[in-house]
């Protein structure tokens, strides 16, 4: 190798970049060629000089910290993006467990409420009683046979009111089977109207104020005082209904 | 990725490189304040970059950040301007070092070397720098610089001729030679 290519070669000689094969033909040059091994040794001593650590910036004490804590603000952005990314998710939860309440809630009032499917029972009761024929078991007026008819037949007693004076004669009373119970049917009548009186032990002490409703074209009344639950069903119009089912109450209240 | 694991990731990758990335920004600038500024602003630029790191060599990834970062300083800050048109060329470089006095550097003390480093050109300094401080290859010091490996190999060459002949200078004068040529 000539001293040309060796000046050419030196740094990357010096700086160890150089392959096997150019290595050593430049060690081989610097062997017999004093000029080129000062300028090599030059080099080397240059290379000490500056690569001596004392050189070299050190960042300050405190600038890792620094640095870090604005690379955290800097991420902060990010993060509140994963919280908006986490607020979305919980919008959504929130919103399919709201439609899943409210589809649960709909359903279950949706669904004939328990009353609904005992005005239905009575409804179905009372237009059987007329159909079949099968209006009273006791066909009597008289409160004090109608309401002994029942002793024994049921565990309970209900109280028979006499209110044909108010124009609602009693035709007699009758076992009928309602709400998975039996309970006492008695029968009234007002002109041509037929009334069902169903009554049975309430399940609450409460009383419960009259409640009208209409279904299938007969109109209902319920109420629960003194332990007893009531339902009035007739074709009888609501007006006299509402008449004879707070007759009824009223003389619950003297009995 | 998560945001949250790739800045903690970003963290891990990035700041094991610190101290090279703020010895060259420091190099570059001359200055503390700008150094930090500078490698804070690098630092930033980086992490928004990061999803573009697929691995690989994290500290010339970096590294080139940092350069590129100074370089925009520098050209905002101090209207940059390469010293002179670059001779990448080798011709007469090595001999240089063949000259007697300049056995005498190993005397000289770092102050003196720091001084003479500083006012190397900048496109000198830099390689400098990075070969000698940070001890990375050509390769490494191509791909940050984004020159040919042939052009680092030279500006090395040259860097340290001229380094040689400044701190040859300054000894002279501590000396009270006045030596008759200048790099």
């Amino acid at each position: 190798m000539s001293c040309h290519e060796t000046h050419e070669l030196i740094h990357g000689y010096v700086d160890g970049e150089l392959d096997l094969v150019r290595s050593m033909e430049i060690e081989e040059h610097l062997r017999d060629c004093h000029a080129c091994t000062q300028s090599y040794k030059g080099i080397r001593s240059l290379r000490s000089v500056i690569s001596d650590g004392a050189l070299r910036f050190d960042p300050p004490a405190n600038f890792e910290r620094r640095l870090r804590s604005t690379l955290r603000r800097e991420s902060e952005p990010q993060r509140r993006s994963i919280i908006l990314r986490w607020r979305w998710v919980l919008v959504g939860t929130s919103l399919i467990a709201a439609v899943i309440v409210i589809w649960v809630v709909a359903g279950i009032f949706g669904r004939p409420s328990t009353g609904d499917l005992v005005a239905e029972e009575i409804v179905s009761s009372h237009v059987r009683s007329l159909m079949a024929d099968h209006l009273t078991d006791v066909p009597s007026s008289d409160r004090h046979t109608v309401k002994p008819w029942f002793d024994g037949k049921l565990d309970f007693s209900p109280p028979v009111k006499d209110l044909s004076q108010q124009g609602f004669n009693l035709n007699g009373g009758r076992l009928d089977y309602i709400g998975n119970r039996r309970v006492a049917a008695l029968v009234y009548q007002r002109g041509k109207h037929s009334i069902n009186v169903f009554v049975w032990p309430s399940s609450g002490a409460a009383p419960i104020n009259e409640k009208a409703s209409v279904h299938q074209g007969y109109n209902l009344i319920r109420w629960t005082n003194a332990g007893m639950t009531y339902w009035v069903v007739s074709d009888l119009n609501l007006a006299e209904l509402q008449q004879f089912a707070q007759l009824l109450q009223e003389s619950q209240a003297l009995s | 990725m998560p945001d949250q694991s790739k800045a903690v990731r970003f963290e891990e990758i990035a700041l094991p490189h610190l101290g090279a990335a703020y010895n060259l920004a420091r190099w570059l600038l001359h200055n503390e304040h700008d150094a930090e500024d500078v490698v804070q602003e690098a630092y930033l630029r980086a992490l928004k970059s990061f999803s573009g790191y697929y691995g690989g060599d994290s500290r010339s990834w970096l590294m080139t950040i940092v350069r590129n970062t100074c370089y925009t300083w520098l050209q905002k800050n101090r209207a940059l301007r390469l010293s002179d048109p670059i001779e990448d060329k080798l011709d007469g470089v090595g001999l240089d070092f063949a000259d007697p006095e300049m056995i005498l550097l190993q005397s000289a003390d770092s102050q003196m070397v720091r001084q003479a480093l500083q006012e190397l050109p900048v496109e000198f300094r830099e390689v400098m720098v990075l070969r000698e401080m940070e001890d990375l290859s050509y390769k490494e010091i191509a791909d940050i610089v984004d020159v040919p490996i042939g052009t680092v190999m030279s500006r090395l060459a040259r860097g340290r001729k001229r380094l040689q002949a400044l701190l040859a200078k300054h000894m002279g004068k501590e000396a009270g030679i006045e030596l008759p040529r200048n790099a």
